[in-house]
């Protein structure tokens, strides 16, 4: 394998990179309002939102991103790939992390809330100042996991024909037919994504432990 | 609503409860409750466990919502609209079994959070605010610690620190002593103590019977959601009238 064919694995892995950043990012905004609204205490709010992680629990991702990719084309709407697994990826992601998020919240003890409504403080104080930053810590290992699942996800990508690592590497193998050699690379490029990470959410848990003692 | 016109009555009492009434399902929590409570008054309410002492001290901030009657604090009616429940906890505080310490706040960022959210306090005067008052609970050496680094007296001074930065009308303690090691009762009790001495309006669940001697005025007994009886301390422990009252009197005063 030369230099050229490492470049293209490189332009597949900012790809995957990019499509990763953009899930977790949309997917944390999105799975922090499927958090709250799992927990608001309003019945019919809390059913749908619990029916919505059903759905994307309960269904796998491949499937998912195809309806979004195909499903969505044939009612009109027309995406790109890049488009279709960028959304696809975040409505999988906020349904995840909006149930990871609603077992913090959950976690953390009543108390918590009634002395901050003792103190009248209201129900974005309540959240912003003192359930969430607690439930955060609470939630780190499962939510730091869940991310390497992510990047790990968007590898199915790739089926619905959008060049990233892993359909680099499979290009790129056509072309060489050094298949052992091109997903070797291909597979230590995602453990130099993943690692890391896994690192540092066990440094944070740490951190986090200690500054709560 | 018209709370300015009501305060200036000084005739009016701080708290008053009529004719109060919660269940729980099918389950009559508290039972047709009526009190009143003057400023600067201090109340201790005792009962067996599972009369609804507790549950009558979180109505009054409605933490616990409430079927039936009226709920009057510092001249605002406690209605179920979010309004006039910020309104009378504003005008409240609360102290907690477990004392509910915030865990990822320092103790001073524990005092500061509520007179910036809901106040409107800037941080200076917050924390000089709070800085006083954990001076008052002789706990101002540990303002930058996490609760977790404290003692259990220490975190229950820290936590009436933390109520009283609201410039509270009133206190009410849910059973404030309760999860303490015994060694450390009597700092929270003298805390408290001189805190009645100021003149704080206070109602206080507690079994502690010589702090209810030494600072009620009225101690007032509940049984299976109602009150029974209410008496200023020397009758209420000298001369109980019901068979209920002195039957709990023997149980708790037995024990000790």
């Amino acid at each position: 394998m030369g230099r050229e064919e490492f470049l293209f694995l490189l332009a597949g892995l900012k790809w995957t990179v990019a499509l990763s950043v953009v899930a977790f990012i949309c997917g944390s905004v999105a799975g922090l309002m499927v958090a709250l609204a799992r927990t608001s205490g309003i019945f019919i709010v809390e059913r749908l939102t619990a029916g919505y992680i059903a759905v994307f629990q309960g269904t796998p991702l491949l499937m998912q991103l195809f309806v979004v990719y195909y499903g969505l084309a044939l009612i009109g709407i027309q995406m790109d790939a890049w488009a279709a697994v960028s959304v696809g990826l975040t409505l999988h992601a906020s349904a995840f992390l909006g149930e990871i998020w609603r077992g913090s919240i959950e976690a953390v003890p009543r108390g918590q809330t009634e002395a901050a409504k003792a103190l009248s403080l209201g129900y974005v104080s309540r959240m912003k100042d003192v359930v969430l930053p607690q439930a955060i810590r609470i939630s780190l290992p499962a939510t730091i996991g869940f991310l390497v699942q992510l990047i790990k996800g968007t590898s199915l990508a790739s089926i619905v024909g959008f060049t990233e690592l892993t359909r680099a590497g499979n290009i790129i193998s056509n072309q060489i037919f050094q298949p052992l050699t091109v997903f070797g690379v291909v597979g230590a490029l995602y453990f130099l994504m993943c690692c890391p990470l896994t690192i540092y959410g066990a440094h944070l848990e740490r951190k986090f432990l200690t500054a709560s003692r | 609503m018209n709370q300015t016109i009501n305060s200036a009555t000084t005739t009016e009492p701080m708290i008053s409860l009529s004719g109060v009434e919660k269940w729980y399902g099918a389950f009559k929590a508290l039972d047709n409750i009526n009190m009143s409570v003057a400023k600067g008054e201090k109340i201790v309410l005792c009962g067996p466990s599972g009369s609804g002492k507790s549950t009558l001290i979180r109505c009054i901030n409605h933490l616990e919502a409430y079927q039936k009657g009226d709920i009057h604090v510092g001249g605002i009616m406690l209605g179920h609209g979010s309004k006039t429940i910020d309104a009378v906890r504003r005008e409240v505080g609360m102290v907690f079994q477990q004392f509910n310490l915030f865990p990822h706040l320092t103790v001073l960022q524990n005092c500061m959070l509520a007179p910036m959210r809901s106040l409107g306090l800037d941080k200076a005067q917050a924390e000089d605010r709070a800085r006083t008052l954990l001076e008052r609970v002789k706990i101002s050496e540990q303002a930058e610690k996490y609760p977790a680094q404290l003692s259990g007296g220490q975190q229950q001074r820290v936590a009436i620190a933390r109520a009283l930065c609201m410039r509270p009308k009133a206190m009410l303690f849910d059973e404030p002593t309760s999860a303490l090691d015994p060694e450390m009762v009597k700092e929270v009790l003298d805390t408290m103590i001189a805190l009645a001495e100021e003149g704080m309006t206070m109602i206080c669940v507690t079994h502690e019977m010589g702090f209810a001697r030494q600072v009620a005025d009225r101690v007032i007994f509940m049984a299976s959601g109602a009150i029974v009886e209410e008496a200023p301390p020397a009758e209420f422990f000298s001369n109980p009238k019901h068979e209920r009252t002195r039957k709990f009197l023997g149980e708790i005063l037995g024990r000790h």
